[in-house]
This record gives C-alpha cells, structure tokens and sequence, in this order.
C-alpha cells in the first residue's frame, strides 16, 4: 500500500499543478481540507499563493489549524510548505497589516525591500532564480547546487533561527528554502520547476 | 539572479497548432499535447498558449485541449484567447494553467483587469497588447476592431495601474517574419513600467533575442524559430548567456 499524500485544499490557488506533479510517482494522493483524511495521511502539503491574511483566515474557517499541529508537532509527519504555504507556517506576516501565522518558525514574513539603484528589479519576484544551499537539506539530494527554480512572490521569509537550507538573491539575499525536522518550506514551485522541482517531490516521497 | 525568460507562444486553433505570419496565413504545424511535452522536455522557461478561435466559437476557450496541454507542463503556463468573464478564468485556471492572458475585453473594459487581480493575484493577469507600426509612431491593433487611436505604452501603463501583472507586447509587423524583434518598440518600454514586458514577434535567429534583451526586454516570445529553423530553446540561453545576459541553462540529472 503506497503511502497517502494530503494536499491542504484551502481556496488559495488552484491546486492541480501541485497534485499533478505528485501523480507522476507512486503515491495516493488527495487534494482536501476534510479533517478526518488529513489526520489519517502520512505527509502533508500545503501549496497556496495569495495573501498572508487571507490565507490565515482560510485555514481558520475550515478549522485546520488545529489538525496540521496534532499531524505536524505531535506526530512529527513529514510536512512541505509551498510558497505561501511556507510562508503562514512562520510566526508573523507583514502582508496587508500584521498577521499571526501557525507559528512552528521563528520567522517574520517581510515584502521586498529595493533601494533606488535597483529600479531595474521588479516586484513581485517572478521566474527563474538560482539556490544557493546554505545547510545539507535531504530534499536537494542530487540537484546541483546554484539550480534555478521559478518563483512568484512579493514577500519572503526573514528568519529568527538557524533553519536556512537556501538562499536567493533578488537586490536582497533571502532565505528561499527551509528545513526544521520534520517540516519543510519552499518559497519557490516545485511543482513549476521542471526537472529539478519534480527531483524535490520525489525526494520528499522518499523522506 | 533572475533569469531572462525565453517563451515558446503557440496558437491554438480548430484543436491543431498553427503559425501565422503578420496574423495572417495559418498553417498547421502539429498536435498541442505532443509539441507541449516536447517543449517540457527542452525545458523551456514558460509556455504561452493562444487560443485563436476562442472569441468567435460560443463555447469560447477549447478547455479540453488546455486540460491536456497543461497536463504535460512541469512549467508555467499562461492561456489566453476570447476570455471575457472571471467565470472564464476560473475555468482556465482548473485546468492546470498558471496565468492567463487578455486582450480585446481589457481595451473594452480596463476595470476587468482589476477585478480579475483582486480574484486571482497580479501575478495570475497577463494583458496582451499587439503593435502596428504607422509612420514613425506605434498604434494599438486589434484583430477584430483593426487599427485603433491608442498609444500602446499609454495603454500599458494603464493596465499596469490597473493590476496587470506581465504585459505581452506582439508586433504585428515583425510577427512571423523572422528579422529580429522591433527595437524601436523594446526602447519605447525599457525600464518604464515596473511589471515585465514579455517582447513577441520577430525572432529568425538566437542573436534576435540577444539584441531584444540587450536594448531593455525583461523576456522574449516566439514561434518562428521553434517550428521552422533549426535552432533549440537552449540555442538561443547559451547565446543569451555567451552575450553576459543570465539565462535559465537546465541541468541534466539522473
């Protein structure tokens, strides 16, 4: 029996590229936010792209919050975080007025801060950009250091502890990927990222 | 450091791909699924796909044949064509596609680009504007209203205020010829607006897309090159890179 994913489905993006990046290996995987299911996967996704807040407000209205702290904390399942949902696991966002996340990291969630010789940057922050690995990350393995992945953000991780796993430089350099045990975090789509993006999946089907 | 992108943009049209030449004379150059997994497969930047039937045919977008293009897309993905309803983006976005494209409706309606960004994100709204050139200005065309009275980086400005995310700007008179991309229109932009402009039209060689970024393209589209002359996509980033301008080189792994 192949292990069964949960795709957090929480009304912030459309879901299916993440899903169909996960059906190209051997896995179960379900696109949800029924509770019962997601209590009973092995690992756990969060994708989204959209605001902070609202983010935060939909997790709360489908009352999820406490279910990804029993799977995630308590029961230490593998978990990803993808874009925003890397972001709403940090402890604040900056996004629309400050926002309490989920809180599991030390970090604020801050907007892009140029200076005036950088006109030539535009945010939001969109394509494809290199990772320079920080710290050994079992998800990178074998994907060459400096690989580019596509990114679409306008806020980035400014962290509070040392969980940096990668690196990205856009006027600033910002943390771009995370790892604290059991949870992973990406500001960057894997799911977008070709053959390098796929390589994360299936590295974090094989955790 | 972000890359420059290099975009294949296909057209859709009575569920078969085609290339025209100056919008005009379509001719058929394959199958959407087969050449959508070759260009995942050359691990192209993006994917541009224009569904040119869309806004005569009731049924608007051929959504079956998205479905299936976006199935075999580990890329982003942008789909355009006759979209005229939030509704009509929900639907292109189920399929799996990452952005979408518009154009007549935002000439029409530039309130639209606001309300489909305050749904679905800037990042989602890519607005289309194609470019005839008349004398020594440019002017805004469009395929069913024909040349219109509207300066195309006025009309760009406008749709970045009003939440646009990417303009996608097409000549049409370099469109399909293969002589280079209009400098004079990449100049007219260059660092102007603060969303990317994605220049289409005109790429016959890989030193087409050199010159286009050089003179101020944040990314570059094409077709030409891809269906009809021997050049890659990865051709064109190892000159983009030669020439000192960061490209997106794929790696292979085992």
């Amino acid at each position: 029996m192949s292990e069964l994913i949960a795709i957090i489905d929480y009304n912030m993006c459309n879901l299916r590229s993440v899903e169909k990046s996960f059906r190209k290996f051997n896995c179960q995987i379900i696109t949800t936010n029924d509770i019962k299911i997601i209590s009973k996967a092995d690992k756990i996704i969060l994708p989204g792209v959209g605001s902070f807040k609202d983010g935060m407000k939909e997790l709360r209205k489908l009352h999820l919050i406490d279910t990804l702290n029993e799977s995630v904390i308590r029961d230490k399942k593998p978990f990803l975080g993808i874009c925003l949902g890397m972001q709403l696991i940090a402890k604040r966002g900056q996004e629309n007025g400050e926002t309490n996340g989920i809180g599991w990291i030390d970090a604020d969630v801050v907007r892009f801060n140029l200076n005036d010789n950088q006109k030539n940057l535009k945010v939001p922050h969109v394509g494809w950009n290199s990772v320079k690995y920080k710290k050994n990350c079992l998800l990178y393995n074998d994907i060459p250091d400096n690989s580019d992945f596509y990114f679409v953000h306008s806020y980035h991780y400014k962290v509070h502890e040392d969980i940096t796993t990668g690196e990205t430089k856009h006027g600033e350099v910002f943390t771009s990927s995370i790892q604290k045990n059991n949870i992973f975090g990406f500001q960057f789509h894997p799911e977008k990222s070709q053959a390098m993006g796929l390589k994360i999946i299936s590295n974090f089907l094989n955790l | 450091m972000l890359k420059h992108r290099v975009i294949p943009c296909v057209l859709l049209k009575d569920w078969q791909l085609v290339k025209s030449i100056n919008f005009q004379s379509y001719r058929t150059i394959g199958h959407p699924t087969s050449t959508a997994r070759i260009y995942n497969s050359r691990n192209v930047d993006e994917l541009i796909v224009l569904d040119i039937d869309a806004s005569q045919n009731i049924g608007g977008i051929n959504l079956e044949i998205i479905r299936d293009i976006a199935d075999e897309c580990f890329m982003p993905l942008t789909v355009g064509g006759g979209i005229r309803t939030i509704n009509d983006i929900h639907k292109i976005l189920d399929t799996g596609a990452d952005k979408i494209c518009i154009n007549s409706i935002a000439i029409d309606n530039i309130k639209f680009i606001e309300r489909a960004s305050s749904v679905f994100g800037s990042q989602c709204i890519v607005c289309s504007i194609d470019v005839k050139k008349i004398g020594d200005t440019f002017k805004v065309f469009n395929k069913s209203k024909g040349i219109l009275d509207l300066d195309p980086f006025e009309l760009a400005r406008q749709y970045q205020e009003y939440g646009a995310g990417e303009v996608l700007l097409t000549s049409v008179d370099c469109e399909g010829v293969a002589e280079g991309y209009d400098i004079d229109l990449i100049k007219l932009f260059k660092n102007k607006l603060n969303i990317p402009v994605i220049f289409n039209g005109g790429m016959g060689s890989p030193m087409h897309a050199v010159e286009a970024i050089q003179n101020g393209a944040d990314a570059i589209a094409a077709a030409y090159i891809f269906h009809f002359s021997r050049f890659t996509p990865n051709d064109i980033k190892l000159a983009l890179n030669e020439n000192e301008i960061p490209s997106r080189i794929p790696m292979i792994i085992n």
